[in-house]
């Protein structure tokens, strides 16, 4: 991907204050269409504070969003739903008690009409779920099946499909893999490289440099809520970037 | 030995959905067999079903109301008391010679109302814990309730406004005999629990109520407005606790200042008995209405054997335990660790 095209998604001089302290100062990012951005940094270097802003869950204190060129004010996580910004949070939002179709539906369900009421239209939840984890090659036994009976990698694909049922541009994720057991997190990483292909932007918060090193185009360090450090993969090691998630350069 | 392996899991997975919705009608047929086989005569006759669905009337709607707040992960307190408070205003209201269809609103729109003071402070004062707030307005409502009173009871509705808990559909074109007839309140129970049931289960509201109970924080990365929904759910448990004060306004005709004494508790068993979960996003409809119903015929049968009140404590109290210890065990099954 060629950085002088439009960016998809640009963060200028994001600045975020939480009484007195700062989690970020002037912090930028751009991710572009079918490019990979990891984030890395230490724990309080606002990763997740960032990642919070650009999905609406946070007003930042300063600074301003340009998605596809153009300025964007978020007021809600529904604000960035509508243009097309999904977030996999960590801890993967799901509820555990209802089946996969209506997690991924959730908030969005489509309704049918009976007379003057509008009822939740289950058949084609459950049609949209097939062709869509049809569609990302996720592997579930059946679609009505509750999120609580899957395992965790399971549940991570769930949550990534959650967030691309709506033809979503830019995917963030918050530590994809972290709480998977070694042989789901080769199937994660696969998940994300196809919708790469499919042209979306992704972001990709990790600990993780074997995430980083296998799904990304361009990894930017946080350090102390600022801009650190920043590079295409070709060009730098794990080493050095272990050594800015540490302050080093 | 694989194959047979997933061929007995695949029945499971088939299965335990249909024991989760269905096992608690499973005991109530249970237990109606027993007291058949107790008290062949008198049990299952008209006038004794007939009795048992009026003497759980009014249960039935606080039942109701408090299990949608339990599917929030929440609870309501205060249910017996916004009865009261209701029933109370109702009485007031009536002595002061109001027209009936006045009358008959005033308890839906004081419980309405009283369910969305505690909606809004668990939502807006931001409450700890639902238990609190709906704690405090046990006490307030109550004293309210015996504020405008004066604590002392108020008798003597007319009949449009005891219709709810006290009419009767004569049934005698369909050939039966004048004593067997159908209380009002029983048509009403079967109106209330359908169109909760559809609201639960078919709108988008309900299912949001049941994604709050199975994480409020997935909710509101969804875009769903939570306090808003929690909100409307403690005013239509309000509301439905409205619609018991009118039952019970029927049934006994008069406001009195122990109505709804500890029938929260009663509300509250009657949900854990039909399978809802303490933790929230579990439950239903169906299951509240046998919880309740297994309340209602375990006093009832009990009466008819003369068996002390305080052994149907007791054996209520033993119920309890044991559906939650069934539901302990049915988990186990059914959720992956």
């Amino acid at each position: 991907m060629s950085s002088t095209s439009n960016p998809l998604l640009e963060a200028k001089g994001i600045t975020k204050y939480f009484g007195t302290i700062t989690a970020l100062e002037n912090v930028n990012l751009k991710v572009h269409a079918g490019e990979c951005l990891g984030v890395v940094g230490d724990n309080g270097a606002g990763k997740s504070t960032l990642m919070k802003v650009l999905s609406g869950l946070y007003k930042p204190s300063a600074g301003s969003l340009f998605f596809q060129g153009k300025e964007e004010i978020l007021e809600s996580p529904r604000d960035s739903q509508n243009l097309g910004l999904e977030m996999v949070y960590q801890d993967l939002a799901l509820a555990g008690n209802l089946p996969i179709g209506e997690n991924i539906f959730l908030g969005r369900e489509p309704t049918k009409n009976l007379g003057i009421l509008k009822l939740l239209d289950f058949n084609k939840i459950k049609e949209l779920t097939n062709a869509h984890l049809d569609k990302l090659k996720i592997n579930v036994k059946s679609a009505d099946q509750k999120v609580e009976e899957l395992s965790g990698g399971q549940r991570q694909a769930v949550a990534i499909a959650r967030s691309t049922a709506f033809n979503a541009k830019v995917v963030i994720m918050d530590e994809p893999t972290a709480a998977l057991a070694i042989k789901e997190v080769g199937k994660v990483l696969d998940l994300i490289n196809s919708l790469k292909k499919t042209g979306v932007g992704v972001i990709v918060i990790s600990h993780r440099m074997d995430d980083i090193f296998t799904v990304c185009d361009r990894v930017m360090a946080l350090f102390q809520g600022t801009n650190f450090a920043e590079a295409s993969l070709s060009n730098t090691s794990r080493d050095e970037v272990i050594g800015w998630i540490m302050g080093k350069k | 030995m694989e194959d047979k392996d997933k061929k007995i899991e695949s029945l499971h997975l088939k299965l335990i959905p249909y024991f989760e919705k269905y096992g608690i009608l499973l005991l109530l047929v249970l237990m109606i067999l027993v007291m058949h086989i107790l008290q062949p005569d008198v049990f299952l006759s008209w006038r004794n079903v007939t009795n048992v669905f009026k003497q759980i009337s009014w249960q039935s709607m606080l039942a109701l109301g408090v299990f949608m707040v339990i599917v929030t992960a929440g609870i309501d307190l205060s249910v017996g008391s916004i009865m009261m408070l209701s029933l109370m205003i109702l009485a007031v209201v009536a002595k002061a010679g109001a027209p009936w269809f006045i009358v008959v609103l005033t308890p839906l729109i004081a419980g309405f109302l009283c369910g969305l003071f505690n909606g809004l402070g668990i939502t807006l004062l931001r409450m700890p814990h639902p238990f609190i707030m709906t704690l405090g307005t046990l006490y307030i409502f109550r004293g309210a309730g015996n504020l405008i009173s004066g604590g002392t009871p108020i008798s003597g509705f007319t009949d449009e406004v005891r219709y709810l808990g006290h009419g009767r559909i004569d049934l005698q074109w369909l050939g039966l005999e004048k004593s067997q007839y159908l209380p009002v309140s029983l048509v009403l129970i079967a109106i209330v629990y359908i169109i909760f049931w559809i609201f639960l289960n078919k709108s988008k509201t309900g299912k949001w109520i049941y994604a709050i109970g199975g994480n409020p924080n997935a909710a509101r990365a969804s875009g769903i407005n939570v306090n808003k929904i929690l909100i409307i759910v403690y005013s239509l448990c309000g509301f439905l606790s409205g619609i018991g004060a009118l039952i019970l306004a029927g049934r006994t005709d008069s406001g009195y200042p122990n109505a709804g004494l500890q029938s929260e508790l009663d509300a509250i068993a009657a949900c854990i008995i039909g399978g809802a979960s303490f933790f929230g996003g579990r439950g239903t409809v169906l299951g509240v209405f046998a919880g309740v119903m297994i309340m209602g015929i375990l006093r009832n049968g009990l009466n008819l054997m003369d068996v002390s009140s305080f052994w149907q404590q007791v054996l209520i109290g033993s119920i309890i335990v044991l559906a939650v210890y069934i539901d302990v065990l049915r988990r186990d099954i059914g959720t992956r660790k």
